[in-house]
Formats: C-alpha cells, structure tokens, sequence
C-alpha cells in the first residue's frame, strides 16, 4: 500500500461501519461500510433503487439507519439525534432537485442559512454570496427568482448555497439528473473546479465520463449493497464483480 | 388591470339607488342611525375573534403536524371537537358554562364581559377551522424545501419560519380570506350573549319599532357591505403578495 492509503485509513472524514437501513419491510442498506479520506472525492454509481441516494442521506442525518454507526468529522451522527445538527452544519447538499426556496431571490437563497445558522451580518453574508455566484458563474443573477432561472442556474446556485456554509464536505444526490443535457455540463464545470480546490466530495451520478475523471474512488451500489470499491482505472477497465460487469456492460 | 366585471357594476349601480333612496327616506336615515354603533360593534368583534383564531390556527395547525403524539393528540382533539359542535352551540357552552366557571376560579370580573366571551367563543371555533387551512398549506409545501433547510444546519422551527411557512401563508391566503368573511357573517351568533353587535341592534329596534321591513333590509345590505370590502380587500392582498414572486 502506498503512503497515501496509509494516511487515509488513518484518519477518515467520513466513517460507515455496518449500517442497515429499512423502510418499512424493504431492506434498503444491506451491511454498507466505507470511508472517506479528507479531499477526496468519491463516486458512487449503480443502478436506480440500490440505495445509493439512501446512503448519502444516512450521512446528514435527513434519513436514520437502524442499525450501524456513522461518524462523520469525528462526530457520531448515529448514536445521539442532537448531533445532526452540528453534523449538518459542516455538510453542504445538492438536490437532483435543486430544492432552492421559490419565494427568495438568488441571493437570499445563499445569505438565509448564513444569517440565521452562522450568524454573520448582512453585509458579509452578502458579499460571501455574491464571491460565490461570481464563482459559480451567474454573478448577473443575484437578484432572480428562481423561477426566472433556467435549471442549470439553479443547480449552480443552489451549489453556492451549500458553499456559504463553508462546509468540510459537500454530497450530490445526482446533481444533472433534472437537468436538460446542454446544462449538465456548466453543472459538472463547478464541481469539477470544486474538486481540484481539495474539497471533500461524495457524488451519486450517473455522469460516467465525470466519475471516471474526477474521482479518487468510485463505488459501486447494487441491492443495497456496496459491492466494489476502486479507483477510475481499475474500476473501469478490470472490475471484479460480475454484477459490476453487468452493470458496465449495459451503460458504456 | 383586468377588467371591470359586469356584476360589480349592477352593484355599484344598486348600491347608490338604495343610498339616495335611504337619504331621501326619514325612517331607513333613523334605522341606520341606530345601527351604526351595531356596525362598528361588529367589526371589532370579528377583527378581535379572527386575530385570536389566527394564532389559535396557527398553533394547533403545527401541533397537529408533529410526530410526537403528545403534541399532536391535543390538537387534533380540539379540531375535531370544535368542528363536531355547531358554532352556536359552542358559543352559548363558553359563554355559559366555561367562562362563568373561569370567572369564579380567578376571581377576574372581566370573563363576564359578553364582549369578551363572544370573542372567546368565535375565536376558539374558528381556530379549529384555521388549524386545517394552515395544516393543509403546510403539507403543500414539497418536502425538498424542509430538507434543503435542514442540510443547510437550520433548526425545525427555523425552517418552519424562513421556508415553510411563507410559502405556505401564500398558498392559504383566499382560503383564510374566505373564514375571515365567513367570520363576519357568522359573528350575528354572538347577538345571543347580548353583544350589541349588528344583528342585536336590528332585534332591538324591531322590538321597538315593529319595522321589520326596514330594519332586516338595512341590516342585511350592512352586512352586505363588509363582506364585499371584505373580498375586495382580500383580493388586493393577493395580488400585492404575488407581486414579489416574479
């Protein structure tokens, strides 16, 4: 194992151990354990229905895993309700939805949370929110309501709301997947940029040309399991498994 | 500006037919004289029992929608006991029953005050009816906006109160307009307990003065009045509030 390995063993931003989750008699999580290194950016595809999208709502604490444990920046999210706040604040999400508050403009979208969570000042959640829309691409587009906003736009605002909360780790719940295909790009731009910059990433896709060069790792979920773990190459070119060689056999 | 509507105009024109025929007329000038007070009895009888259901809806409307059966048991109580007893009925129970027992309890005269216990009563029973308009505005909202404000650190209350519930107050403004008018109408139960409001004033002077022709028109064409400035004003307040959403 290279040095590399080593350290990421050591010391995981995120830790799953064993967790299982049911809704209501469907055994959605099957025994799902993972880590995740500080900057790294992991992947995780797989079929609709496999959990994937269950797993990343397990790690902010917006779906309870019955049984397991998940630790994430060294604060155990499984075992006291009351620290998915202090989790969730270190945690920034994105919607296959964008979920942006329709009665606030761009803007307000990116400085609310700030001001009301973080407590900072109008003036500097302002000018937080507007370095990120410059940063995201729609600086001209502070003061539109989402409604007026084509998809993608909201997809990248709703990235720069995740932002402001100078979160340690960012999870995309299939973050092109409502979006018309000449949009996705400008979407996958951001995050791509987001990466390069060292941020901590987990990323439930289907974009496989963005897994394969943007991440450090990818998973593969299939019925509620992880089944391979690798990096873009191996993963790609010699996966193991047959139900991964199942799966890549039908999408690329 | 939409256009006028026909109907609006037949009332305009209806409206001053009968105000120069009142003008003109001796008895119809002294009916409304005496009613006046009854008027202004009214508004302040409604403006007081919908602030109180307002909050009381309000209340309940988000208890009801809470997991903890502890929170959510009273409330749905309330709702459907207060909605299963006729308005009159309930009114004439707390005017009657509970707040002369309050009365005695605290020793504080004012319980007795047939205003306050008209304002108690309409208050309470439109409460109940508010809780499931604010309860329905709140399940409208689409669960996204909740989580989205929770990933984002806020609390359940703080998203309650930057997310949810402005959207949620948009989506029920006609149907709150609706109770507030219906609200208005339904405030002439309180002649019961003797608040000397529009409908009492009318009984008075009929009483009094055996013109029930005269007495019942003007008292119906007043009514007729609120609740049309009523509407009126309920529809300006949804064009302004939809006004910001672009």
């Amino acid at each position: 194992m290279t040095a590399i390995a080593a350290e990421t063993s050591a010391d995981p931003i995120i830790r799953v151990e064993h967790v299982h989750k049911w809704f209501g008699s469907l055994h959605v999580l099957r025994d799902v354990s993972l880590e995740v290194a500080s900057g790294e950016v992991v992947v995780i595809i797989g079929p609709s229905g496999s959990g994937k999208s269950t797993l990343l709502r397990c790690l902010n604490g917006l779906e309870v895993p019955q049984q397991g444990r998940i630790v994430v920046n060294g604060i155990e999210l499984t075992k006291n309700p009351r620290n998915i706040n202090r989790v969730r604040a270190e945690v920034g999400m994105v919607f296959q939805q964008f979920n942006l508050f329709p009665h606030l403009t761009a803007l307000e979208n990116i400085t609310l949370a700030q001001r009301v969570v973080r407590r900072r000042s109008r003036a500097e959640a302002e000018r937080i929110a507007r370095a990120l829309l410059e940063k995201v691409g729609i600086p001209d587009k502070a003061d539109a309501y989402p409604a007026q906003l084509s998809g993608g736009q909201q997809q990248r605002v709703a990235i720069a709301r995740a932002l402001a909360m100078n979160p340690k780790i960012m999870l995309f719940d299939e973050p092109t997947s409502a979006l018309d295909p000449e949009m996705i790009k400008e979407v996958l731009d951001v995050m791509r940029d987001l990466a390069r910059e060292g941020m901590t990433m987990l990323v439930v896709t289907h974009e496989m040309g963005f897994a394969r060069e943007v991440a450090d790792r990818i998973a593969f979920m299939d019925q509620g399991q992880i089944v391979e773990v690798g990096t873009p190459e191996t993963f790609f070119r010699s996966p193991k498994e047959a139900r991964t060689q199942a799966f890549l056999s039908k999408i690329l | 500006m939409e256009r006028i509507p026909w109907w609006a105009l037949l009332l305009v024109a209806a409206g001053l037919f009968v105000a120069v025929g009142i003008q003109r007329s001796e008895v119809y000038r002294e009916t409304l004289d005496f009613l006046a007070s009854g008027v202004l009895l009214t508004l302040v009888l409604t403006v007081l029992s919908y602030a109180l259901a307002l909050v009381l809806g309000l209340v309940a409307g988000l208890m009801r929608i809470s997991n903890n059966p502890w929170i959510s048991t009273p409330a749905t109580l309330y709702v459907e006991v207060v909605r299963g007893v006729p308005l009159l009925v309930l009114l004439l129970y707390i005017a009657f029953v509970l707040t002369p027992a309050l009365a005695d309890a605290t020793g504080i005269g004012w319980w007795r005050n047939e205003i306050v216990r008209g304002v108690l009563g309409l208050g309470i029973g439109y409460g109940a009816y508010l809780a499931e308009v604010y309860r329905a505005g709140i399940e409208s909202i689409p669960r996204g906006q909740r989580e989205a404000a929770l990933s984002l650190g806020m609390s359940y209350a703080q998203a309650m109160r930057y997310v949810i519930l402005p959207q949620a107050l948009r989506v029920v403004l006609p149907a709150l307009g609706n109770d507030f008018i219906a609200l208005l109408k339904d405030s002439s139960l309180a002649s019961v307990l003797s608040v000397q409001e529009l409908t009492y004033s009318g009984n008075l002077l009929n009483a009094r003065t055996f013109r029930a022709f005269e007495t019942y028109n003007m008292v119906a064409l007043l009514y007729l009045l609120m609740t049309l400035a009523g509407s009126a004003g309920v529809r300006l307040l949804e064009r302004v509030t939809a006004g910001g959403r672009g």
